[in-house]
């Protein structure tokens, strides 16, 4: 049993299987595929999965384009007026340059742009309809605070994960009780900071089912690297499903009372909530189903026992000014019972 | 015929130990007192550059530390600490000094000046920045440096940072920007006010043009930043919550703050190197620069544009979309003065005939790469791609291609080119050839992977980053050319200091350039330019016949030092008519003295020890008041000296012809903008909270507020009265006049003092309690130095250094009094006016 996860971000692995295949194919370009392999990786704005980012990659190569040309056409001046230009040119005609290159051109060239990139700020900024599922969203020195709000009005409390329903508007209400974060699932649309005072509001519309990965892009203090948090978006009757579990208590089986008794004895309560028994801290994520989560330490490892055991030994190590002690002193054994007890919670 | 058109030999010679006598350097460690702009402007560029180095140092432990995922070179911490000190020390320490030590340095030859009007400003100037610089620096050895990045926000900077980090940030670079304004006002008086006769405002090397719009963008620039450092240090200070939301703060107001002052930053890092483009292409196309009028007009509108651009770093902050689109729309307008700019230089290299050489090589480098920095900056001010873009690699990559290409290859190009003419020698073309290539290579390998890494989601300011992201390879990539461009700058520093013993000297003016710094002989001579020439052409030494002999000769203005003192001309704003000779200050330690006192208030209310710092304080203060009394607004000899042949000029002007009274408006400019960054701060908070106004004023602290306005008032009115009355001959109504003046701006500076502590307006309670503190103590402040300065000419005027005819003194503070005034009625009206209105 490895005292301490091995490599970080391991379970990003398993997560790429389309980057393997290319790595295959491409074994001769290791640059080329690392860019494609990026652009079509779970955190990548390359990588348009919602009505808000498609647009923008668009945008972006529009402008990739334009600027190409631009700087080729400049430099091939530059050069042919450096280095072929034969014989000197009349002053006269190289004025009506400056005025056409630089003033004339440019601003036909602005306007077009502008025209274009902003004509799609309404639907970068539009709110989400009446109706749509609200997720308020704490960003908390560094990790996620998620809360679903039923219709009901009820909130169902969750962290570092998230699920989104298949081609519907999402509403996310950012908050933050600490310093500024700012909320970014770069494949399904624009970031938004998460300011502490004041409600932000971002509307997202996954239209690609998958899983993709969010990132704090504010730097917000020591571990500001640290900060992500898992996507997922599936089909309505999944995602109603999902919701349900994450709503309900969690079920502890016998097997994990152990566990759950060393949990409670250590003091993980004061600060962690696991609904259905005496944990009820909120200073820290919701454990209730931490066993059915992708990672955890907000992205930072793959959910295995190994990984867990690790984290709950060298956590301040793991991530450097984390607010959660290490538990270095327990036992091997007290540890484990924890690890199996938290990866039981589905 | 032997007159002073054409001076016999002797008569030349004895002019010239004249000249050196004045203008020698103090040899043995007297060197350290001198005040001279070839001095100062050397070690300002050198220890300008230590900096540099410094910050690429740091530059390549981030790299090493990014080139591989999850690597532990370095902690979270320490990486945090490297990367906020690469960013602040090339952005403060770096970029805007070596702007200043490059036109310290060039620019009075430029202008055919022996000196700026200030040597001893210059000098007090860079000490502060040296000793600043290394008190910032310094705290990475001690792992206290600031660790919040660059722009620092709060309020991870305020409750979430205790240590002494951030402090050291506050109070070391505001220290800095103060020398930074101090050079600002030097450096446009300068332009202004000491251009040789008939250089008039078409004619003013374009390189003085761009110095004169980036001093008055400092000037605007810096105050809101520094009004912002005072907010935010009295909230870690004394728990003034100016962002905190819980007490009605707000933290977007320090992003407003940052960014006004952040935005012009770029610019003013930007067009001094352009300047020096602007100087380097004619030289190298040999012909005139095409477009003259177009590059000064594009460059004050890049000016101005640049301060309403500030928005365009907070696109992501959730403000509306209709000012983010006008926000978006002014941002891409910046993109055509720039552009102009770059089509003059094309215009001009097309209109000659390009001799190949390392500056304009390393100019083609700086344009090439700023171009794709300018065009991916076209691409991230456009909303919908900075929503994406935004605080990503992308940006890094963005503002290096700027930085670098819009600042370094250009400065590096200015040095190749202007180094024959501060040391005499040429640097080597070989070894120019070698650094360019390594540094273009390296720079290309190392950024522009950066685009695509930020692109795919990679967000800056990260310690590390997961492995099998797509960011591995680019990463290592970018560390890769790190270390290629490292080589190239250790290439060129090596050509720029190896030991030249050996090498003879460069011809005069090496590039055949035409200019009036290339008057300078080679090795240089310590007085400039043998005579002040009367400048007609843009380009004297190509245009006006026999001009580099007449210079020599010393035909046209001030060939002699007679009094062995050293003097430079000063002329009219507009058409260079001479109007009166300078007496320059001569070397003196009280500028480091004064320095050192000032750094140590600094550096010891940054560890909390008050009374060294109190001591310090004072002992500054007593260094200054004893360096303007013994040093300024001295009394000549004799009203007027000749200037040239029979012509003849005062050697001391009052009122709006003198440098000092322009130093004076040009500071109160910085000072009121300062304080408009203060209300502003008032504003923004009512806009942002309809709570704003949290609690009353009592009947009895308008009273004294109104009543301290009254002072503030009558102590303007009675100064002005004591202006005229200085005149006369009867100096007993001055002495009332002045005394009752002094009297009435101290008890106004009492009465809100006591305004404030009777008010139970509790600053810790709440934000508006705070501001009103801020604002009302800032007035307070301005009075009682206001007082002070009145003392001050009641003494000169009874120690009959200042008279009737020689009132430079009371004139500037009548100037002083004009701000305050204007700061005392717009406070005391906000404070107890609006709320009534609101």
């Amino acid at each position: 049993m490895p005292d301490e996860p091995s490599s970080q971000f391991t379970h990003f692995f398993g997560k790429l299987e389309p980057k393997q295949k290319y790595g295959q194919t491409l074994a001769l370009a290791p640059i080329a595929l690392a860019v494609l392999s990026g652009c079509h990786g779970p955190q990548s704005a390359l990588n348009p999965a919602g009505k808000g980012s498609a647009p923008i990659v668009d945008l972006t190569v529009w402008l990739t384009i334009g600027a190409a040309i631009v700087w080729f056409s400049v430099i091939g001046f530059a050069v042919y007026a450096i280095r072929l230009n034969p014989s000197a040119h009349n002053r006269r005609r190289a004025r009506r340059l400056i005025i056409g290159g630089g003033a004339v051109v440019p601003t036909i060239v602005l306007t077009v742009m502008l025209s274009y990139g902003l004509s799609m700020m309404p639907e970068q900024l539009a709110p989400a309809p009446d109706g749509s599922q609200r997720i308020h969203v704490s960003g908390e020195q560094w990790w996620w605070r998620f809360e679903y709000e039923l219709p009901s009005g009820e909130f169902v409390e969750t962290a570092n994960e998230i699920w989104l329903p298949l081609d519907e508007p999402v509403e996310f209400l950012l908050n933050s009780p600490d310093v500024i974060h700012s909320f970014w699932i770069p494949s399904l649309g624009r970031k938004l900071d998460m300011l502490p005072g004041t409600e932000t509001r971002l509307a997202l519309h996954p239209l690609k089912e998958g899983y993709y990965r969010g990132v704090c892009a504010e730097f917000c203090g020591e571990s500001h690297s640290l900060m992500a948090f898992d996507v997922k978006v599936v089909p309505r009757r999944d995602f109603d499903a999902w919701l349900e579990r994450q709503r309900s208590d969690a079920v502890i089986r016998s097997l994990e009372q152990e566990g759950a008794r060393t949990f409670t004895r250590n003091g993980c309560g004061a600060c962690h909530t696991v609904r259905g028994t005496f944990a009820d801290g909120s200073i820290g994520p919701d454990l209730t189903h931490f066993g059915s989560r992708e990672s955890i330490g907000a992205g930072l490892f793959k959910n295995r026992k190994d990984n867990l055991e690790g984290w709950l030994r060298k956590t301040d190590t793991l991530k450097p000014g984390v607010n959660m002690p290490h538990y270095a002193m327990l036992s091997n054994a007290e540890i484990g019972a924890i690890a199996d007890y938290l990866l039981s919670l589905k | 015929m032997l007159n002073d058109a054409n001076p016999s030999q002797e008569l030349k010679e004895a002019q010239e130990r004249r000249l050196l006598k004045a203008w020698q350097t103090p040899k043995g460690w007297r060197y350290w007192s001198e005040v001279n702009n070839t001095s100062v402007g050397l070690w300002y560029t050198i220890a300008a550059f230590g900096f540099f180095l410094f910050a690429g140092v740091l530059a390549l432990l981030i790299r090493i530390q990014l080139a591989i995922p999850n690597n532990d070179f370095l902690s979270a911490d320490t990486y945090n600490q490297v990367f906020t000190m690469h960013g602040s020390v090339m952005m403060f320490l770096f970029a805007v000094p070596i702007f200043e030590a490059i036109s310290i340095l060039l620019m009075p030859q430029m202008l055919g000046a022996r000196d700026l009007p200030f040597p001893r400003l210059s000098s007090f100037g860079f000490w502060c920045y040296l000793i600043g610089g290394l008190f910032v620096c310094g705290s990475i050895f001690f792992d206290a440096a600031p660790k919040g990045g660059w722009f620092m926000y709060p309020p991870l900077t305020t409750d979430y940072q205790t240590g002494i980090g951030a402090d050291i940030w506050l109070l070391g670079l505001s220290f800095i920007e103060i020398a930074s304004l101090a050079a600002a006002v030097e450096l446009i008086v300068g332009v202004l006010k000491c251009r040789p006769p008939g250089m008039r405002i078409n004619l003013i090397p374009l390189y003085a043009w761009y110095i004169l719009v980036v001093g008055a963008m400092i000037l605007f620039a810096f105050p809101p930043l520094i009004a912002g450092d005072i907010l935010l240090e009295l909230e870690r200070l004394l728990d003034w919550p100016f962002f905190d939301p819980e007490r009605g703060g707000n933290p977007l107001l320090w992003q407003h703050l940052f960014w006004i002052f952040g935005h012009p930053e770029v610019y003013i890092v930007f067009l001094p190197s352009i300047a020096l483009v602007a100087m380097i292409v004619p030289t190298f196309a040999r012909t005139r620069m095409v477009g003259y009028s177009w590059i000064v007009l594009a460059a004050v509108g890049t000016g101005f544009l640049s301060f309403g651009l500030w928005v365009h770093h907070m696109f992501t902050t959730g403000l509306p979309g209709i000012s983010l689109s006008f926000f978006s729309a002014a941002s891409e307008a910046v993109a055509i003065p720039t552009g102009i700019q770059f089509f003059c230089f094309l215009a001009t290299l097309i209109a000659g005939k390009v001799t190949r050489s390392v500056p304009i090589l390393f100019v083609s480098a700086g344009l090439a790469t700023f171009i794709i920095g300018g065009l991916t900056g076209v691409m991230v001010a456009l909303v919908p791609f900075d929503f994406q873009a935004h605080d990503t690699y992308f940006i890094v990559g963005h503002l290096h291609y700027v930085l670098v290409g819009g600042t370094i290859f250009p400065i590096i190009a200015g040095i190749y080119y202007f180094y024959p003419m501060v040391t005499g020698k040429l640097l080597s073309d070989k070894l120019g050839y070698a650094s360019f290539w390594f540094l273009i290579v390296g720079f290309n390998v190392t950024f522009f992977p950066m685009h695509i890494s930020g692109l795919i989601g990679m967000p800056r300011r990260v310690f590390t980053y997961p492995a099998g992201a797509g960011f591995d390879i680019l990463n290592l990539v970018s560390s890769i050319g790190a270390g290629i461009l490292a080589i190239g700058f250790a290439i060129f520093l090596w050509d720029f200091l190896r030991p030249r013993k050996r090498q003879p000297y460069a011809p005069r003016n090496p590039w055949n350039a035409g200019t009036p710094e290339w008057l300078a002989h080679s090795p240089s001579k310590p007085w400039g330019v043998r005579s002040v020439p009367e400048v007609k052409a843009r380009y004297p030494i190509w245009d006006q016949p026999n001009f580099v002999e007449d210079v020599d000769e010393g035909r046209f203005y001030l060939p002699d030092a007679k009094e062995e003192r050293r003097e430079t001309l000063i002329s009219s704003i507009v058409d260079s008519v001479p109007q009166y000779c300078h007496r320059l200050s001569s070397p003196s330690f009280l500028p480091l003295t004064a320095a050192l006192f000032t750094g140590g208030t600094f550096v010891f209310a940054t560890f909390h020890y008050w009374w060294s710092a109190a001591i310090c304080a004072g002992f500054s203060f007593a260094t200054i008041v004893a360096w303007l009394w013994t040093g300024t607004a001295t009394i000549p000899e004799k009203p007027d000296k000749r200037i040239k042949g029979e012509q003849r000029a005062p050697l001391y002007l009052s009122g709006s012809k003198s440098v000092g009274w322009w130093a004076m408006f040009i500071t109160m400019l910085g000072d009121f903008t300062a304080f408009a960054s203060l209300i502003f701060a008032y504003f923004f908070y009512w806009t942002a909270s309809e709570e704003f106004i949290s609690q009353a004023m009592s009947r009895e602290m308008i009273t004294l507020f109104i009543a301290s306005c009254c002072c503030g008032l009558l102590a303007w009115l009675s100064t002005l009265l004591a202006r005229k009355l200085n005149k006369w001959e009867t100096s007993v109504l001055y002495f009332v006049a002045i005394a009752f003046s002094a009297i009435c701006s101290l008890s106004g500076a009492t009465l809100i003092v006591i305004a404030l502590r009777n008010s139970g307006f509790d600053p810790t309670a709440d934000v508006y309690p705070a501001i009103v503190w801020v604002i009302s103590l800032w007035m307070g402040l301005h009075l009682a130095l206001g007082g002070v300065m009145q003392l001050y000419c009641l003494a000169r005027k009874a120690a009959k250094r200042m008279t009737g005819e020689y009132d430079i003194d009371i004139q500037n503070v009548s100037l002083y009094w004009h701000f305050a005034a204007l700061t005392t009625a717009i406070t005391i009206l906000t404070l107890c006016g609006f709320p009534s209105l609101a």
